[in-house]
C-alpha cells in the first residue's frame, strides 16, 4: 500500500471509529472520506483478497442472495469482506473494504463479496475486477432513477464485458432480459432456473419484460413462477429461455421454508432454506450456483445454505397508496416475540394486522399463539392504535390479545385478508405505517392481493 | 361478591408447557380477575413437597415422553398420595394430555409393559401406533342445565380407556377422542378432569373454565354464582372452531393435507 492509499485508510478508519462513537451506523461516510483523499482505494484494497471478488447485481435479491453466498462461504471455513448492510454504492463498498483493512494497509480476506446497485455496477467492475458477477432479474420497479429497464440492462452489461475470460458470469435464465446478456460476456455464463410446475404462479402475473430483446417480437410465455420470470420463447427469432446449469428439480414447501432438489453439474444437491416464497428460492439457487462455480463442494454448499437465516424481526417494507407497510412472517413464538420486539421499537403510534391462518404449511395446531408473548403488547397498549386480526382463525388470535389484556375496543376480526387489508390501509390512514404479521399461507395470500393491486414487485427490494 | 380467592398450583410449569398449555392459566387468571376473584399462582417442580390440599386449582399441561419420565417418578415417590387425597377432598383439577395420562391407573408400552400411574382418574391407556392428530369437537353434560361443546386441537398416539368410577369428560362430534374407538373424550372425577384438549382448552371454552373456577371455589366458600361476562370473541372463536373442525376432518378423511 502507498502513502496516499495508507492516510486514506487512516483516516477512513478513524472516522469508522468516529461515527461509531457518535452513534451512526457508519456503512457509507468514512468511504467517502478515504474516497477523498485516495480516489483509487477501493481499486487497491479490492486486489488483496487472495481469490478475488464476487459481484451481486439486479434488481431484487441482492441482500439475500450475497448473505447466502456469505453464509455458504463462511462453512467452507472462508474469509470474506461483505458490504452485509447493503451500502452498495461506490462509497459503501469502499467503507466494507476499509472496515477490514488493518492500519497497515494489509486486508485478511479470502474473498470479496460485493452487492452492487445496478448503476453502479460499471464503475464497481473497474474498481473491483471481479472474477465472478451474479446477476437476479430486472424489474422496473426503479424507473424513476434509472429511466427504462433498457438503461439498465446497459449497465450490467458494461459490468459484464469487463469479467476476465477465465471468469464466471451467473445469470438467471427465467428472465428474458437478463438471459440476453450472455452474449455480451466473456467470461463462462452459468445459467440458473426453476423447472418445478408445483411453483408455477396459477395469476395473472404482470410482465415487465414482453418483448424480445433481439428482433421485438412479443415473447410468449409458458409457465412462470413470478412475474415475468419462468418459461418463454420467441416465435420471431427462435430465442428462448436457455437450457439450465442449475435448476430447482422439486421443492418442498413447509412452515419453516422449502426443501429444494436442485440439479448441478456437479449432480444432485439437496439444500433446505429456513425462508419462504418463490423469490428466496431464485436467492438460493443463486448462491448455490455461485459458490459452486467457485469450486465449494455440494456438501459444503448445502451446509451453508442451511445456516442461513434471516435476522428475526427483519422485516419486509413496501408503499401502499402513501402508506408504509411493513411485512413480517411470524411462524413460532420465538420469532413472533421478536417481531413484537422490533415492532415496539420507535416512538409512534402502531397500526397492527395480524393474519393466522392453520393450514399444513402453517402448523395446524395453532396452540403455539398462547407461548407468544402477547402480554408485552397488552402492557405497550398505549402506543398501538388497533390490532386487526385476520385468517381462517381471526378469532382466535382476537382471543389471544384479550387474554393477554389488550383492549377488546381496539380489536377487531376480519376473516377475509383482502377485507382486512383494505381496512388497516384505510384505518393507518394518509402517510400512517401498518404493520402486518401473517403466518406462511396468509402471507403468500397477502402477497397475492398486493400484487393484484399492482405493488407485488417490491417484494423483492431489500 | 367479595374477598373471594383462590389458590393455584401450576405443576411442572419448567416440564409440562407443551403446545401453548400455558394459556389455561392465562384463561384461568383472567377470568377469575374479570369475575372479581382473588388468584395467587405457585408454580410445584420436581422434588418439591407440598400438601396439595392448601391449593384449589392444580394445573399440568402436556410434555414430551423424557420430561414425563421424570415426573412419573417424582408424581410417585413424592407428591402421589397428598395429590391423591386432595382430588379426594373435592380440590379442582386439570390435566392435559400427558398429565391426564399419568393421573391414570397405568401406561401400557408398545413391548407390553405397563408403567404405573397415579391412580387417581379410573383410566388406563395404551400406548397406539398411529398418532391422533386435529382438531376436535366434543359435547359435554358436565354443565348444569344444557350440555356444552367443547373444542380443541388433539395430538397423541396413547390411547386411553375408561373404567366404571369416571364419566368421560365430553361425547365426540368430531376427532379422535380417548382412544378412536368408542367416541369418549377425556375423564371426569370429582372436581378433577383430564383431557386431550390442546387449543389452549380453556380459553376457546370459557363455560369450562367457568365450571372450574365454581369448582375451586366450592370447598371454601360453598356455591358461588360467577358474575356475567361479555363473552362474544371467546364464543365466536368456539364456532370458528367447530367449523374448522368439521372442515379439516373432512379433509382427514379423505385424506388429503
Amino acid at each position: 500500500m502507498d502513502l496516499q492509499g495508507l492516510v486514506a485508510i487512516w483516516v477512513g478508519k478513524v472516522t469508522i471509529l468516529a461515527s461509531r462513537l457518535l452513534g451512526k451506523g457508519g456503512s457509507t461516510f468514512p468511504g467517502r472520506v478515504a474516497r477523498r483523499i485516495d480516489p483509487d482505494l477501493l481499486r487497491k484494497l479490492a486486489h488483496l483478497p487472495k481469490q478475488g471478488n464476487v459481484m451481486v447485481s439486479g434488481t431484487n435479491g441482492k441482500t439475500t442472495t450475497a448473505r447466502m453466498i456469505s453464509s455458504i462461504l463462511e462453512a467452507a471455513g472462508l474469509k470474506v469482506v461483505h458490504n452485509r448492510a447493503g451500502a452498495n454504492l461506490l462509497v459503501g463498498i469502499t467503507a466494507a473494504f476499509l472496515a477490514k483493512a488493518s492500519w497497515w494497509g494489509s486486508l485478511e480476506a479470502d474473498l470479496g463479496l460485493v452487492e452492487v446497485d445496478e448503476a453502479t455496477v460499471p464503475a464497481a467492475a473497474r474498481e473491483l475486477a471481479p472474477r465472478l458477477a451474479v446477476v437476479t432479474n430486472f424489474f422496473r420497479d426503479q424507473l424513476d432513477r434509472y429511466g427504462e429497464l433498457e438503461h439498465t440492462f446497459s449497465f450490467i452489461r458494461e459490468g459484464l464485458e469487463l469479467l476476465p475470460a477465465e471468469g464466471n458470469a451467473i445469470l438467471n435464465a427465467d428472465d428474458p432480459l437478463v438471459a440476453s446478456l450472455v452474449e455480451f460476456s466473456p467470461a463462462q455464463v452459468t445459467f440458473y432456473g426453476l423447472e418445478d410446475a408445483s411453483l408455477a404462479s396459477q395469476e395473472e402475473e404482470t410482465r415487465d419484460v414482453r418483448f424480445c430483446r433481439h428482433c421485438g417480437e412479443r415473447l410468449d410465455y409458458g409457465q412462470t413462477y413470478y412475474a415475468h420470470l419462468g418459461w418463454y420463447r420467441c416465435p420471431g427469432c427462435g430465442f428462448r429461455r436457455p437450457d439450465l446449469d442449475y435448476a430447482v428439480r422439486q421443492t418442498i414447501r413447509g412452515s419453516r421454508g422449502s426443501r429444494l432438489e436442485i440439479l448441478t453439474p456437479r449432480g444432485e444437491l439437496e439444500a433446505e432454506i429456513s425462508v419462504p416464497g418463490v423469490y428466496n428460492i431464485y436467492n438460493a439457487l443463486a448462491a448455490v450456483a455461485t459458490t459452486m462455480s467457485l469450486g465449494i463442494s455440494r456438501e459444503v454448499v448445502a451446509k451453508g445454505l442451511q445456516a442461513f437465516v434471516t435476522s428475526f424481526g427483519r422485516m419486509e417494507h413496501l408503499l401502499i397508496r402513501n402508506r408504509e407497510v411493513f411485512l413480517a412472517l411470524v411462524k413460532n413464538p420465538t420469532g413472533f416475540n421478536a417481531v413484537i420486539k422490533t415492532l415496539l421499537e420507535g416512538e409512534e403510534r402502531k397500526n397492527v394486522l395480524i393474519a393466522i391462518n392453520d393450514k399444513y404449511a402453517d402448523g395446524t395446531d395453532i396452540s403455539w399463539l398462547w407461548d407468544v408473548d402477547f402480554e408485552r403488547l397488552a402492557t405497550a397498549e398505549e402506543r398501538v392504535n388497533f390490532i386487526l386480526t385476520s385468517g381462517i382463525r381471526a378469532e382466535d388470535m382476537a382471543v389471544r390479545l384479550k387474554y393477554a389484556g389488550f383492549p377488546v375496543e381496539k380489536l377487531a376480526m376480519q376473516n377475509d385478508l383482502g377485507s382486512a387489508l383494505e381496512e388497516g390501509l384505510t384505518r393507518a390512514g394518509e402517510g400512517g405505517t401498518l404493520y402486518i404479521l401473517p403466518t406462511y399461507t396468509a402471507l403468500l395470500e397477502i402477497r397475492e392481493v398486493i400484487n393484484k393491486l399492482g405493488y407485488g414487485r417490491r417484494f423483492w427490494q431489500e | 361478591m367479595s374477598d373471594l380467592k383462590i389458590s393455584v398450583c401450576h405443576l411442572y410449569p419448567d416440564l409440562m408447557n407443551l403446545y401453548g398449555d400455558r394459556g389455561n392459566i392465562i384463561a384461568f387468571t383472567r377470568r377469575c380477575q374479570w369475575h372479581g376473584i382473588e388468584t395467587k399462582i405457585q408454580s410445584v417442580t420436581l422434588n418439591q413437597v407440598v400438601d396439595f390440599a392448601e391449593f384449589d386449582f392444580i394445573f399440568m399441561g402436556g410434555g414430551q415422553d423424557r420430561e414425563q419420565q421424570a415426573i412419573c417418578y417424582d408424581f410417585q415417590q413424592v407428591k402421589g398420595t397428598s395429590l391423591a387425597e386432595a382430588v379426594e377432598a373435592g380440590v379442582a383439577l386439570l390435566g392435559i394430555c400427558g398429565a391426564y395420562q399419568l393421573l391414570g391407573r397405568y401406561y401400557k408400552t408398545g413391548e407390553g409393559e405397563e408403567l404405573p400411574g397415579l391412580q387417581i382418574l379410573d383410566v388406563w391407556t395404551e400406548a397406539g401406533d398411529r398418532r391422533m392428530i386435529g382438531n376436535i369437537v366434543e359435547e359435554s353434560d358436565l354443565f348444569p342445565g344444557r350440555a356444552k361443546t367443547l373444542v380443541g386441537f388433539e395430538n397423541h398416539s396413547g390411547r386411553t380407556f375408561l373404567g366404571p368410577k369416571v364419566r368421560p369428560l365430553g361425547r365426540v362430534l368430531v376427532g379422535y377422542g380417548n382412544n378412536g374407538e368408542d367416541g369418549t373424550e377425556g375423564a371426569a372425577y370429582r372436581h378433577a378432569i383430564g383431557t386431550y384438549l390442546h387449543g389452549s382448552a380453556l380459553p376457546k371454552n370459557p363455560w369450562l373454565t367457568d365450571l372450574l373456577i365454581a369448582w375451586s371455589l366450592e370447598r371454601r366458600y360453598g356455591a358461588v354464582t360467577l358474575s356475567e361476562l361479555d363473552d362474544e370473541i371467546e364464543e365466536r372463536a368456539h364456532q370458528a372452531a367447530q367449523r374448522r373442525a368439521q372442515e379439516t376432518w373432512g379433509k382427514i378423511k379423505a385424506g388429503v393435507k
